[in-house]
């Protein structure tokens, strides 16, 4: 059986290898393969987040010192809307799920694909775009928009800068993300393999299914209203405009409608990953699978009821106030499962501080202080005397930035030998991921207090007592993006010249590291049985 | 044991198509395994994702349904005036476009269904038509508003219409604009269609990569059903990851790709959901007087 020998020994062609009908950049661009396009969202949102990371550095240049240091006041608010939109939409929306959402869900589940894989080419062509809208939406028109992130009409609709088309670049961005929604639930309903039952699934699937919902149920109404702002700044339909007996506060409550629970869209494929990071770098399996995979579920739909607390001071009715304020409340406790769960999963587990496990932890750690902060913000008479000030900046970042962000930089690293075959230097990781928790803090902690004591967030210029906060703010911001160009540098390093990575380098028990690395075309030789727990790691072993 | 592998297919096809396997050294024939190439689609999938997006686009519309009710609801008095500015005839007549259309749509894909791919073409053919002329309707609705002064902005709104009124025609043009979209959007995944069942069909084999492995070292051919070599292939050799194979047919009512029905049955929910919407937008602007 020389023959069958033969075949046996042969390596698997990996899916980078892979020849398909195009070569070079058209064969990433034109593929449908799932893992191509996670790639390719991958690296097209690292491309952004560097973009959106300089306005920042800008703008906290900016802030070192009252009065006027580096730009204008006009650019100023330019920057943060910028800021603000490529942040949110480009990056942090998309970033877990559309990168390694794509990559990971069919083979974590053993399937050979999604669903529909050239409905799943056709959204990231949408997200290139809706990136390239927004790029073009700042050098042309009058000026670059301003308005924030939120487009709050009426000065939406009435400022001169360039708001419709940003307003339609997010347009085009929403509809990238529910196609990509409708995708993944078809997917993790249709295509798990045999034995994969619900429950066999690994938790960041779960995680993946709750954001889905969230992306089809929230999305198509920010949809809308975004049309409308554009209708209304064409047109002039009325709708929103006070002067036409419109009414501002609808456009609030359409926009939050969307927008509050986009923040689970952003956090809970965060949690996912760390799901998967915990038990693995613990090498304990998971406490409480169930509380956390329903968990998911209950943010997702506790989390679309909660958009109220965002207009405490906007003159909603004070029942409203209060049963807004009370639900908010209620979000909280789905959350706090999973951080309990989390940490009794470490508890007496053999910890292995790799750079994805240190990842997780900063994840609890900073994810918690934002949830906290959060709880504050959702408590009524709290929120009057904090509502708009840079304590709001703090929170949302520990929680966007801290939480989703830091899960996105984890799982980086924690796939990165999976996707590319490659093994990055352990040790400058661990150093870059030191400088950016340390910078991490040194940014934002002084925003909380500052903002305590009364610093108006989207200021230029600011009163001299709040001028210790921002040097050391804005010092943090150095730390912060080195240890980011650290990371980039590490990982763009192993990209060329890292040594080869094994089929298993974490020990991980999920399926992805079943295949070969990187996986072949249709992830698997054989469509695998699955009869074993995600988080079983008897018999595993590092590869 | 047949020495042959059959790739079957509810199509029947004129010659049979065979891979002989043989061993490259020995050339003796060996047993083979029979293969079922499935081909890949998921009727209960497609729909799935169907529903999950038409959901999209009635919350898309929702979000317009709750300005329109908020805005009734304030200015109930303006709404009711505004209304009568709007020709109740010429919204009835879409109305009853739109119904005969859902109609014809769904007889064509019936006739799809039962394989009679021409009376689909058809019904098809009809829904477009249809369409298309509740369009026509349409724009010579809003271009007789428009030339008696009423649109968005209008000197003439700001002038004598009350700020309901406004607001009502306001969101009149943005639904019905949005709406309009939709059909055009509609015709245009109808036409598509239309090219889809009428174009030469392919049929495609694709054999597993863990399949190909036991493959490997045959040769793939053509024969009739005496057994005479019709055309000789490649052979599988080690460097073969993936084979598929290909067949073009002439689309008659046997052979049109059946997946278009699927496709037909989806473009045919969208067409009903354009169809529902326009059901609520004509009481809410035309009837409730
Ligand atoms: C790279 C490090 C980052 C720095 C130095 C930074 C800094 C800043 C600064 C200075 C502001 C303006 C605050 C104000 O004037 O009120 C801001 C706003 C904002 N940032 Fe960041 N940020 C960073 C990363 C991120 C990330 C990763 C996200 C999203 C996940 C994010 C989301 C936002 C949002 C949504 C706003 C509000 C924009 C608005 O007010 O419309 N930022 N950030
Ligand atoms: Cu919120």
């Amino acid at each position: 059986m020389a023959h069958d020998a033969a075949i046996a020994t042969t390596h698997p062609v990996s899916f980078l290898e892979e020849r398909g009908r195009f070569t070079g950049i058209l064969s990433w661009i034109f593929s449908t393969d799932h893992k191509r396009i996670g790639i390719l969202y991958l690296f097209s949102m690292l491309a952004m987040f560097l973009v959106g990371a300089t306005f920042a550095f800008l703008m906290r240049l900016e802030l070192i010192a009252p009065g006027k240091t580096i730009i204008e006041p006009q650019t100023y608010n330019s920057f943060f809307t910028l800021h603000g939109v490529i942040m949110i939409f480009l990056f942090i929306i998309p970033s877990i799920p559309a990168a390694f959402g794509n990559f990971f869900l069919p083979i974590q589940i053993g399937a050979k694909d999604v669903a529909f894989p050239r409905l799943n080419l056709l959204s990231w062509w949408l997200y290139i775009s809706g990136a390239a809208l927004a790029i073009y939406s700042l050098v042309s028109g009058a000026a670059p928009a301003d308005t924030g992130w939120t487009f709050y009409a009426p000065y939406s609709i009435r400022t001169g800068t360039n708001v419709s088309l940003t307003v339609f670049a997010a347009f085009v961005l929403g509809f990238s993300s529910i196609l990509t929604g409708v995708n993944f639930i078809t997917t993790i309903h249709r295509m798990r393999a045999p034995g994969m039952g619900w429950f066999k699934m690994p938790l960041f699937q779960w995680a993946l299914y709750a954001t889905g919902w969230i992306q089809i149920i929230a999305t198509p109404i920010v949809g809308i209203t975004l049309l409308l702002v554009i209708f209304e700044r064409a047109f002039g339909i009325g709708v929103f405009d006070p002067t036409k007996g419109g009414d501002p506060i609808l456009y609030q409550h359409l926009f939050w409608i969307y927008s509050h629970p986009a923040v689970y869209i952003m956090i809970l494929p965060g949690m996912g990953v760390i799901s998967e990071m915990i038990p693995v770098f613990a090498r304990r399996t998971i406490f409480g699978y169930k509380f956390i995979a329903f968990s998911s579920l209950a943010i997702a739909f506790f989390g679309s009821l909660v958009w109220g607390h965002h207009m405490f001071v906007s003159g909603q009715s004070y029942t409203a106030d209060v049963v807004f304020s009370l639900l908010t409340f209620l979000v909280a406790i789905p959350s706090a499962i999973k951080v309990f769960n989390w940490v009794a999963t470490l508890y007496k587990g053999s910890i292995e501080l790799e750079s994805p496990m240190l990842f997780s932890l900063a994840f609890i750690f900073l994810f918690s202080i934002g949830g906290l902060t959060g709880l504050m913000q959702g408590a009524l008479a709290v929120n009057v005397h904090i509502h708009d000030t840079s304590f709001i900046v703090g929170h949302f970042h520990y929680v966007m930035f801290g939480g989703t962000g830091f899960a996105f930089f984890g799982a980086l690293h924690y796939w990165f030998p999976k996707m590319f075959g490659k093994m990055y230097n352990r040790k400058l990781a661990k150093i870059a991921w030191g400088f950016m928790f340390v910078g991490f803090n040194t940014l934002y902690f002084p925003l909380l207090v500052i903002g305590w004591m009364g610093m108006p967030r989207r200021y230029y210029d600011y009163l001299p007592q709040f001028h210790t906060g921002h040097l050391i703010s804005t010092i943090g911001s150095w730390i912060l993006i080195t240890g980011i160009l650290l990371v980039l540098y590490n990982l763009g390093r192993a990209l060329i010249k890292g040594e080869k990575a094994g089929q298993n380098p974490w020990g991980g028990a999920t399926l992805e590291w079943q295949t070969s690395t990187p996986p072949p075309l249709e992830n698997f030789e054989k469509i695998p049985e699955v009869n074993r727990d995600p988080y079983d790691f008897r018999g595993i072993a590092v590869q | 044991m047949t020495d042959f592998l059959s790739l079957q297919r509810s199509i029947p096809l004129t010659k049979s198509i065979a891979i002989r396997k043989t061993w490259r050294r020995s050339l003796q024939m060996v047993g083979t395994t029979e293969f079922a190439v499935a081909k890949h689609s998921d009727y209960t999938g497609a729909k799935i994702g169907m529903w999950l997006f038409l959901f999209t686009e009635l919350l898309l519309f929702g979000g317009m349904f709750v300005l329109y009710s908020v805005y009734r609801y304030k200015y109930a008095h303006d709404f009711h005036i505004a209304a009568y500015e709007l020709n109740q005839l010429m919204g009835a007549i879409n109305t009853v476009i739109l119904l005969t259309s859902s109609l014809t749509m769904a007889l064509s894909i019936a006739a799809l269904q039962r394989a009679n791919r021409k009376l689909s073409n058809i019904f098809l053919i009809i829904t477009i038509v249809l369409g298309v002329l509740f369009l026509v309707n349409k724009y010579f609705e809003w271009s007789a508003k428009i030339e008696h002064g009423i649109y968005p902005n209008s000197p003439l709104l700001a002038r004598s219409f009350n700020n309901g009124e406004t607001l009502f025609f306001g969101l009149y043009y943005a639904m019905t604009g949005l709406h309009g979209l939709h059909v055009v959007i509609g015709i245009g995944i109808l036409t598509f269609m239309l090219y889809f069942i009428n174009r030469q069909p392919t049929t495609q084999f694709a054999i597993e990569p863990a399949q190909v492995d036991e493959l490997r070292g045959s040769q793939l051919k053509i024969e009739d059903r005496q057994g005479r070599k019709l055309w000789d292939g490649a052979t599988i050799g080690n460097s073969v990851r993936r084979i598929s194979i290909t067949f073009k047919h002439y689309a008659t009512d046997e052979t049109f790709d059946r997946t278009n029905i699927t496709k037909l049955e989806n473009s045919g929910l969208y067409w009903h959901l354009v169809d529902i919407i326009w059901i609520f937008l004509f009481p809410l602007f035309y009837l409730i007087t």
